[in-house]
């Protein structure tokens, strides 16, 4: 076996490779061989780092150097430099936002500091498409532990007592479903895996299962052996190729090491895991949604109760549970229930990974300890507010959670702290929103998902949500009349309190945080006419400045639908029952004559 | 049996673990709305996806409203199911289904017998505050059946009777959200798909997105026409059933205020399917006594069971469904089209007049009848042996149309020779009743002797799926029944899997035979009238004089003036017919 | 399959075998803990042999399953003392030697790294460390 001296962790994630980081590898691959460093330096492909603002990243080991936006171009000098001559390539160091000097150890990297990776401990740390390098970091001997030394009922305490709770969205304590699943008597379990990320901007799932695939299979496994399922199924969506084709190689992989298969670790267990491909529907996140496109039939959420511990996928008992609930399991069982209690708060224990986005300097993907306040995330780990903009609000939970304000910044971030502030964990995106986003559009922007990922089959949902966003449309034009709040408050309320599944109940969420939080913004677009954030097109006005205006005519020739009039050399008019609002003329004038109000 | 204790509405109640709030509340009087929920016991048919959300109730300790008719009953269970909250978001969902309806309630096909229509009544709804875009979506019009979506609420009543009763498999939902709706495969219109347009999907709709294509205007159109010579055929059980569309008690038998009506209507002749079906038993019965002997004797070329043909939904179930055996089924025509070919022959020829100046309306509970009489091997050069068939509805539309107060009416016999039947061409109405006919029939022709008791309660009964053995002098005969296609088929998998021992199968499509048809008046998932129309049509033949076919005077006169015996090359012309494989030409046009 | 895992000892011994593999990202990402050494790599360096020395150290403290991080880094400006390396004990000021041929290395390692004593040729710190950026 080479003995390298120097690894170079180049990011796979998907967003890395978007912007060309297998070609980056392949340059510092081939770069490294025309260097004769073959046997000092080993180029791996890992799984995504998390900060993808700066992407495409790699990272230098041992020295632990960061470089960001590298191009495949920067290959050679990377190599020739950092490693033939040892010097940092200073043009693609990050550059700390703060005092604007370079940084090049990840670890001194504000982005860095905060996060504690348990769930992600793996990714953009080991090649995910080598079994043997996830076996180097610990990797299926908590299965090993599991099935020679537990029984089921001791393995379910451990998770139990653990504390953790689903990650998916509903936080559910995952060691409490495991012992309802173990309790139904049944001749066949499943073990099933939720991969079916669909909150917008959201990429969790993916990352995990693209960098360390492995600690879901063992994870699957362990929860068969506690069940008493012999059968794992990963619904994924099939517009996740890299997550799908990592999962196929770890499953060969341990299939051919023997750990899935027939007799695991000669302890007589058998346990296997097959990939079911979902076709990118929200709902079917839900888990009786989930089940049923399994089953082949139309992605539609049943009743609950039954729950799928009593009655699942074909009918049998089925412990569903999410991409990164799972990832957590190999860490709890390595290093003990009471290591992973005592990290985040008292009733969520652990950390929860989020997908940063929207208007904040450090896009990415990040896991904080439960606990850790949203100012943390958002101003120390996000870096602030992109372009020095001010804060002004956070949703959280995706299409299901709220928008939470500047008051809500210093609240921990736990299952139910959130839920009491009216939005919630949800899976974990979060998106930033800055002054110039106004709270009625953003609201209308989620309902517009809802409304196209709703299944239609129960009333408040299929008709309510449609409602809903012609309302906030409405608004949004300038159109709503004095009671229309009142009706959309109703309305949100109703579909909250009658939708069939989680989907819909949670749908009204953006609507009644928005209302609550921002009431005035509401009151500005019916009462008024206005939109304080200017961003609502139909109440924007157009106007000339007649102190201003010297008459030059640019504007009026170049308004396309000639709301523009006047002499030349006198101050012009903008007719706005014609204006399109397009801001053609704005741009153009070379006076600030125009201004929007 | 374990029991809980709940209130409802602050009372008391204790029912049976597994029952739902619905039905709790509903013992004791308390009547929760509901719309998307329709359960019928024996039909196999339940139906509550818990989508509409009508039936919504406060379950204390619960944050949401939970939906009635999905959830069950608990201890200690406290529901409130008129409180404000509940009455507010109940009206609320109602409004939302209504802004996305059509409000066209003055002209349309199903106005007062709807379902959503009540149910706006009953909570009083008189202004839809949440009005916007409202759903559309393409029309179809299949020969049976017409298919207007945008008045679709999706309760899903006609995918469980599509999919569930029936295994048909034809409607389910498609696309998603608001564009939601149910419709065949990639939105296909009925007729390129497998549909068997059994009807059981307009049986069941609460409202008037599907409902039978009406023909009430072409049979108007052939009355008046001086030319034409028109005459009517009614099936068994719509004089079972035509009653309950003027107010009357299910179950009342109303044969002779039926034939007044129709005379009344000015048909030249009004004739009863029932004389048919006694032809069919002579055909049918014949053809299974000879495969029987045949099969007796050790001929190999003979596949038993025989399977009845009567039911054109099931006809065309079979020719899509299981094609590699189209060779079972009896090849006797249905009696719709049996009756047919004779008026158009033997009548005809008795009037003195061409085949084309006649025109044969029939009178079904039927929707799959208006299909069949489509079909290219019924008609001679273009001219249709069974020119128009309309269903129970329709003819009391008919009726109401001129002006009949048809309560008042005295009752009146049928036309000769066509309108002469026995008890057994009535029983063609129900379940088991075509396989009791055959046998009262095949018994007495087969072993020669007079047969005591003609009723064989073995066969009867509402059961999907029924056994019997009926000894024919000591020849034991295994007999099979299935009502609904979902029990046919799983009937048919046993035959064809060679586990059954089966000499002769009845299959009907519908729940219940044709008294729970789709061209029936609506049931509103009452499963006590088709009860009650099967009592009617056992009354009937027990009021019979003559209840065998082979003794029924004017069929014998028929092979005596015209046909000569069953299974005669006449017959096999006139009375006889041939199935399609039809598998291969729904995947070519696919 | 000779990889079949047949037992938690087999994983064991084949996590051990493979740990190799990843040890150096592992310290990399814990060096505040582990003996670090920076091997100055400029071409007066490579010139002077730091390459070798730099391969003695690896495989050196290797061999003797001593947890240390290994990197090369720029210029340090001893020229003249090349090869120069830096060598930080956890918990301990860095400390500089120069002229450190693969004979003085053994030396470090025997001496400074494994028992703290201090050895000749340490170049006076007239500066904090190199990579405090």
């Amino acid at each position: 076996m080479a003995k390298y001296k120097n690894h170079i962790l180049v990011c796979g994630g998907t967003g890395c490779r978007a912007s060309q980081s297998e070609a980056i590898a392949a340059n510092l691959q081939k770069a490294v061989d025309e260097n004769n460093l073959g046997n000092d330096v080993q180029v791996v492909k890992t799984g995504c780092f998390g900060f993808c603002e700066k992407g495409p990243v790699i990272k230098m080991v041992p020295d632990n150097t960061f470089y960001v936006h590298v191009a495949p171009e920067d290959a050679e000098e990377l190599v020739l430099e950092h490693l033939v001559k040892g010097r940092k390539v200073e043009r693609l160091l990050y550059i700390d936002p703060e005092t604007k000097a370079p940084v090049s150890d990840s670890r001194h990297m504000d982005f860095y500091k905060k996060q504690l990776r348990i769930a992600l401990r793996n990714c953009g740390f080991i090649d995910p498409e080598n079994i043997d390098e996830y076996i180097a970091r610990d990797g299926y001997s908590a299965l090993g532990t599991v099935l020679e030394k537990m029984s089921p009922e001791e393995a379910i305490k451990v998770v139990k007592d653990s504390g953790l709770r689903g990650r998916g969205g509903g936080g559910f304590p995952t060691g409490l479903k495991w012992e309802l699943t173990y309790k139904s008597e049944s001749d066949q379990k499943y073990v099933v895996c939720n991969a079916d990320e669909g909150d917008p901007g959201a990429f969790m799932d993916r990352s995990i299962l693209e960098g360390d695939p492995h600690s879901v299979l063992e994870a699957m496994a362990i929860c068969g052996y506690c069940i008493g399922a012999d059968t794992g199924l990963i619904y994924i969506r099939a517009e996740y190729p890299l997550a799908i084709k990592r999962l196929k190689i770890a499953i060969d992989q341990a299939r051919e090491y023997g750990l899935l298969g027939k007799d695991i670790f000669g302890s007589g267990f058998d346990f296997d895991v097959s990939i079911r491909y979902g076709a990118g529907a929200f709902v079917c996140g839900e888990e009786t949604a989930l089940i049923h496109s399994m089953e082949g039939m139309r992605g539609e959420p049943t009743v609950k109760p039954p729950f799928p511990a009593q009655s699942g996928y074909k009918g049998k008992p089925t412990n569903v549970n999410n991409v990164e609930t799972f990832a957590n399991i190999p860490a709890i069982f390595l290093k003990g229930a009471e290591w992973f209690n005592k990290i985040g708060t008292e009733k969520s224990a652990g950390t929860k990974v989020f997908a940063l986005a929207g208007k904040v300097n450090n896009v990415g993907l990040i896991e904080v300890p439960m606990g850790t306040t949203l100012r943390e995330v958002i101003f120390d780990i996000g870096g602030g507010i992109k372009g020095g903009k001010k804060f002004k609000a956070v949703q959280t939970g995706g299409p299901s959670g709220g928008c939470l304000t500047e008051n809500h910044l210093d609240l921990p971030i736990d299952y139910d702290t959130l839920l009491a502030s009216g939005s919630m964990m949800g899976s974990g995106g979060m998106i930033v929103m800055d002054e110039d986003d106004c709270m009625v559009s953003v609201a209308k922007f989620y309902l517009d998902f809802t409304v196209e990922e709703s299944c239609g089959k129960c009333t408040p949902c299929r008709v309510g949500n449609k409602r809903l966003y012609e309302l906030l449309d409405k608004i949004t034009l300038g159109k709503a009349e004095e009671g229309d709040l009142t009706l959309l408050r109703n309305l949100a309320n109703v579909i909250k309190d009658t939708a069939l599944c989680g989907l819909g109940q949670t749908s009204p969420n953006p609507v009644l945080s928005t209302m609550d939080n921002f009431p005035e913004e509401y009151e500005a677009h019916v009462k008024d006419g206005k939109c304080p954030a200017g961003q609502c097109r139909a109440l924007m006005q157009y106007v000339i400045d007649q102190n201003l205006c010297v008459g030059c005519t640019l504007c009026s020739r170049v308004c396309p639908v000639d709301a523009i009039s006047g002499e030349k050399k006198m101050p012009h008019f903008i007719d706005s029952s014609v204006c399109i609002k397009c801001g053609a003329c704005m741009e153009k004038c070379k006076f600030g004559a125009i201004s929007v109000q | 049996m374990n029991l809980v204790k709940l209130t409802i509405d602050n009372k008391p109640v204790v029912v049976e673990q597994g029952t739902t709030i619905l039905e709790a509340a509903k013992s004791i009087g308390i009547k929760i709305p509901s719309l998307c929920y329709m359960k019928m016991d024996d039909m196999n048919f339940e139906n509550k996806p818990g989508g509409c959300r009508v039936c919504v109730v406060e379950v204390e300790g619960r944050r949401n409203l939970a939906p009635a008719c999905k959830t069950e009953c608990l201890e200690g269970m406290v529901v409130k199911t008129h409180t404000v909250r509940v009455i507010n978001a109940r009206r609320t969902v109602m409004e939302l289904i209504l802004s996305d309806h059509p409000a066209e309630c003055l002209t349309c096909a199903k106005s007062g017998e709807c379902e959503l229509q009540d149910l706006a009544q009953n909570l009083g709804i008189r202004e839809i505050h949440y009005t916007g875009e409202q759903s559309h979506y393409k029309g179809d019009r299949s020969p049976a059946i017409i298919r207007e979506m945008d008045k679709c609420i999706m309760c899903r009543r006609c995918e469980t009777a599509c999919n569930e009763v029936q295994t048909v498999g034809v409607l389910s939902a498609v696309n998603r959200g608001f564009e939601s709706v149910v419709a065949p495969a990639f939105e296909m219109d009925l007729d390129h798909s497998v549909c068997t347009y059994c009807g059981q999907c307009v049986a069941v709709c609460p409202t008037g997105a599907l409902t039978e294509r009406d023909y009430t205007w072409k049979v108007i159109e052939a009355l008046v026409d001086p030319n034409k010579t028109v005459v009517v055929q009614t099936a068994p059980a719509v004089r079972a059933a035509l009653g309950e569309s003027f107010g009357m008690e299910p179950g009342t038998l109303v044969t002779g205020k039926m034939v007044a009506a129709l005379r009344k209507l000015g048909f030249d002749y009004v004739f009863d399917t029932d004389f048919a079906a006694d032809l069919t038993i002579m055909e049918e019965g014949t053809e299974f006594l000879d495969r029987l002997t045949r099969h007796l004797n050790g001929d190999k070329s003979v596949k038993l069971p025989i399977l009845t043909s009567c039911c054109p939904g099931w006809v065309k179930f079979f020719e899509h469904q299981f094609p590699e055996m189209i060779d079972i089924p009896s090849t006797a025509k249905s009696p719709q089209q049996m009756f047919g070919a004779i008026a158009k022959s033997y009548f005809a020829k008795k009037l003195d007049k061409k085949r084309e100046d006649l025109v044969v309306v029939s009178v079904m509970p039927c929707l799959a009848k208006k299909y069949e009489c489509t079909r290219e091997e019924f008609s001679v050069n273009g001219d249709a042996d069974v020119n128009v068939s309309v269903t129970t509805r329709e003819l009391a539309q008919l009726i109401r149309n001129a002006n009949i107060d048809f309560a008042s009416l005295t009752d009146e016999e049928f036309d000769q020779p066509l309108g002469e039947s026995t008890g057994a061409g009535v029983i063609f109405g129900t379940t088991g009743g075509v396989i009791e006919a055959a046998v009262r029939s095949a018994y007495e022709l087969h072993t020669g002797k007079h047969l005591e008791k003609v009723e064989f309660n073995e066969l009867r009964g509402m059961e999907g799926s029924r056994k019997a053995t009926v000894d024919f002098d000591g020849m034991k005969l295994n007999i099979g029944i299935a009502h609904g296609l979902g029990n046919a088929r799983k009937l048919l998998e046993d035959v064809k899997s060679g586990k059954s021992d089966f000499h002769a199968i009845e299959i009907m499509a519908c729940p219940g035979g044709c008294i729970g048809g789709g061209g029936q008046p609506y049931h509103h998932g009452n499963v006590d009238i088709l009860k009650k129309r099967q009592r009617a049509i056992y009354e009937e033949d027990a009021g019979k004089p003559i209840r065998k076919s082979h003794e029924n005077p004017f069929i014998q006169e028929l092979y005596k003036e015209f046909l000569g015996k069953p299974l005669s090359d006449l017959s096999h012309e006139l009375l006889h017919t041939h199935y399609f494989d039809r598998k291969k030409k729904v995947e070519i046009e696919e | 399959m000779s990889n079949k895992v047949k037992s938690l000892q087999d994983l064991r011994k084949m996590r051990d075998e493979l740990k190799g593999k990843i040890n150096l990202r592992e310290k990399s990402d814990n060096p505040d803990n582990l003996v670090q050494i920076k091997v100055s790599m400029a071409t007066c360096g490579i010139a002077s042999g730091a390459r070798e020395t730099m391969n003695y150290i690896i495989d050196d403290l290797d061999n003797q399953a001593i947890d240390a991080v290994v990197t090369q880094t720029g210029c340090m400006g001893y020229c003249y003392a090349e090869p120069t390396i830096e060598v930080t004990l956890p918990g301990e000021e860095p400390v500089i030697i120069g002229n450190v041929d693969t004979k003085k290395a053994s030396e470090i390692i025997e001496k400074y790294i494994k028992n703290g004593e201090l050895v000749d040729g340490i170049i006076p710190d007239t500066y904090k460390t190199i990579d405090n950026k």
